[in-house]
């Protein structure tokens, strides 16, 4: 990755994220760092490995009785622990974006979905309805969806999976974020949409030259869709590591996750499991 | 070789949707046979319709030789099939503790011996008797599904139905229930039949499997043949495609 000293899209050092318990303090996220250029970076992890924490907090999703402590937190330069609740809204959905697992859960049920997806550019630019129904259009048509006039007066529940995650990928890209945040966006897709949904995003990513943390539980697909992995485990990065060179990986636990999935043709019977070491976790 | 579970020309109806359509296959005792499909293929309809949790209008069911075509189950069905869920979380009665779970197929089976036969089902899926008097919430996915195989097993079935038994699971996890089930397959000589959207679990824990799409089976074929990929339909292909993952085009 070229950077030169361009500073990077994003900066984590030290990243925190606590949530008070009844018994006690919760870390799901302990101490994460890393930097982000225009580039795909896959984060990877089981649940429970703060990986999702790590997106949400970045995007400022975190629930209001958890703490966010970082060293540096920063988007474009920016501090953004320090940034007023007013720019932290219109950065999202503007500079920073989020596409969510599930369209039956994140879709807004009672808007149709051009009215959805208007309705983000409108609250970050300054246009007259009938160019934000024609930008729609267009987004629409750039996901794929082959009749862009029909699918943009139809409610989520009247679309299937696919075509629901494909809507919220063209209402995230609309205003041309320059970073997205993708957390598990085909995991709940049947597996040939998967790939589909998949590459649309892929195109539009690369196209348009945005910065993506793709966030997710499987390693073999983040692998195959970002140049860099970063595994978690515990709230913690045990590993980062080129995708190229997933067979090169040191820690056990991304060894074992390589290991443990069955495939057409391999024949281990039993299959090899983890053997959680509880050093992994320290 | 005998056949344990044979179903003839199986149809299932919701008003005019047709979730199966005229649906055949035919499982050998101790076979494990897999059905893979994408959501709305009616691969679970199929395996609801031979528990007996969704009538079907048309066709014959037969298990192990008795026929069950318009006939309630009685108990003597359930103790030869018993089925393990999907979702961990939904199929445990979250106010009920571990051993009201497994006490409850016991009691409608009278059996006398629950205290002996709940331990074992609790050493049986690794767990023990620590965990016995635990609710299912302070179980892990990963454990709340052990506790579905052992309520499964407690009855000494013959035949074991599994609708995605570890779609729900981490990855890690998934092979440590995938290794449980052979276990338990090879210590009892079971019969399984096994659902599942993904290739590489039904081809590691099946030997043979049919693709389902739209409520009709495409094709059955060996594992064996799928490994060399001989198989004729071109959804199978497709299947077998997207389950490579993904790749980048150009």
């Amino acid at each position: 990755m070229m950077m030169g000293s361009v500073p990077p899209l994003l900066s984590v050092e030290d990243l925190r994220v606590t949530f008070p318990t009844r018994t006690g303090e919760v870390q799901a996220v302990r101490g994460v760092s890393f930097t982000l250029g225009r580039e795909r970076l896959g984060i990877v992890g089981e649940s429970g490995s703060g990986k999702s924490q790590t997106g949400r907090a970045i995007m400022g999703l975190t629930p209001g009785h958890a703490r966010i402590t970082a060293k540096t937190l920063s988007f474009g330069g920016r501090d953004l622990l320090t940034m007023p609740a007013g720019e932290r809204r219109d950065l999202r959905g503007k500079r920073v974006a989020m596409i969510l697992q599930d369209p039956k859960y994140s879709l807004n049920p009672v808007m149709t979905i051009g009215r959805q997806i208007v309705e983000t550019l409108k609250t970050h630019e300054k246009v007259s309805a009938t160019e934000a129904r024609e930008r729609a259009l267009a987004m629409l048509e750039a996901v794929q969806i082959r009749d862009p006039q029909r699918v943009f007066n139809l409610y989520p529940h009247e679309v299937s999976g696919g075509m629901g995650q494909r809507a919220m990928i063209a209402m995230m890209l609309v205003c041309g974020p320059e970073l997205l945040i993708a957390d598990e966006p085909t995991s709940a897709l049947d597996v040939t949409v998967q790939l589909e949904v998949l590459s649309i995003l892929d195109k539009l990513v690369a196209d348009r030259g945005m910065g993506l943390i793709f966030i997710s539980h499987d390693l073999r697909l983040v692998s195959s869709f970002c140049d860099r992995v970063l595994v978690m485990y515990g709230g913690r990065i045990v590993e980062e590591l080129p995708s190229a060179n997933l067979a090169d990986a040191q820690h056990p636990y991304t060894r074992g996750l390589l290991n443990c999935l069955p495939t057409i043709d391999s024949d281990r019977h039993p299959l090899p499991v983890l053997d959680r070491k509880p050093e992994w976790a320290l | 070789m005998s056949s344990a579970v044979s179903t003839r020309d199986m149809t299932v109806s919701f008003h005019e949707f047709k979730a199966l359509n005229n649906v055949s296959v035919d499982v050998a005792e101790g076979e494990s046979f897999g059905i893979v499909g994408e959501s709305g293929s009616g691969k679970s309809t199929l395996l609801r319709a031979i528990a007996g949790l969704v009538p079907f209008q048309q066709g014959r069911l037969t298990v192990n030789g008795r026929d069950y075509s318009n006939r309630a189950r009685d108990k003597d069905f359930y103790r030869t099939v018993q089925m393990v869920f999907q979702d961990p979380y939904g199929s445990l009665h979250p106010r009920q503790t571990v051993d009201r779970l497994l006490l409850e197929p016991l009691a409608i089976h009278g059996y006398t011996d629950v205290e002996t036969r709940i331990n074992r089902a609790l050493d049986e899926v690794g767990l023990g008797s620590g965990f016995r008097f635990r609710y299912s919430h302070q179980l892990s996915g990963g454990q709340r599904q052990r506790i579905a195989i052992a309520r499964a097993l407690i009855l000494e079935p013959k035949i074991l139905l599994l609708d995605e038994p570890t779609s729900a699971l981490d990855a890690s996890i998934q092979a440590e229930i995938l290794n449980l089930l052979e276990q338990a397959r090879r210590d009892r000589n079971l019969t399984f039949i096994m659902v599942s959207h993904d290739l590489g679990v039904i081809s590691h824990m099946c030997g043979r499997l049919a693709v389902m799409r739209q409520g009709e089976v495409v094709e059955t074929v060996p594992v064996e043949a799928l490994k060399r990929r001989e198989f004729s339909a071109e959804y199978t292909r497709q299947l077998l495609v997207a389950s490579e993952g993904f790749r980048r085009v150009g």
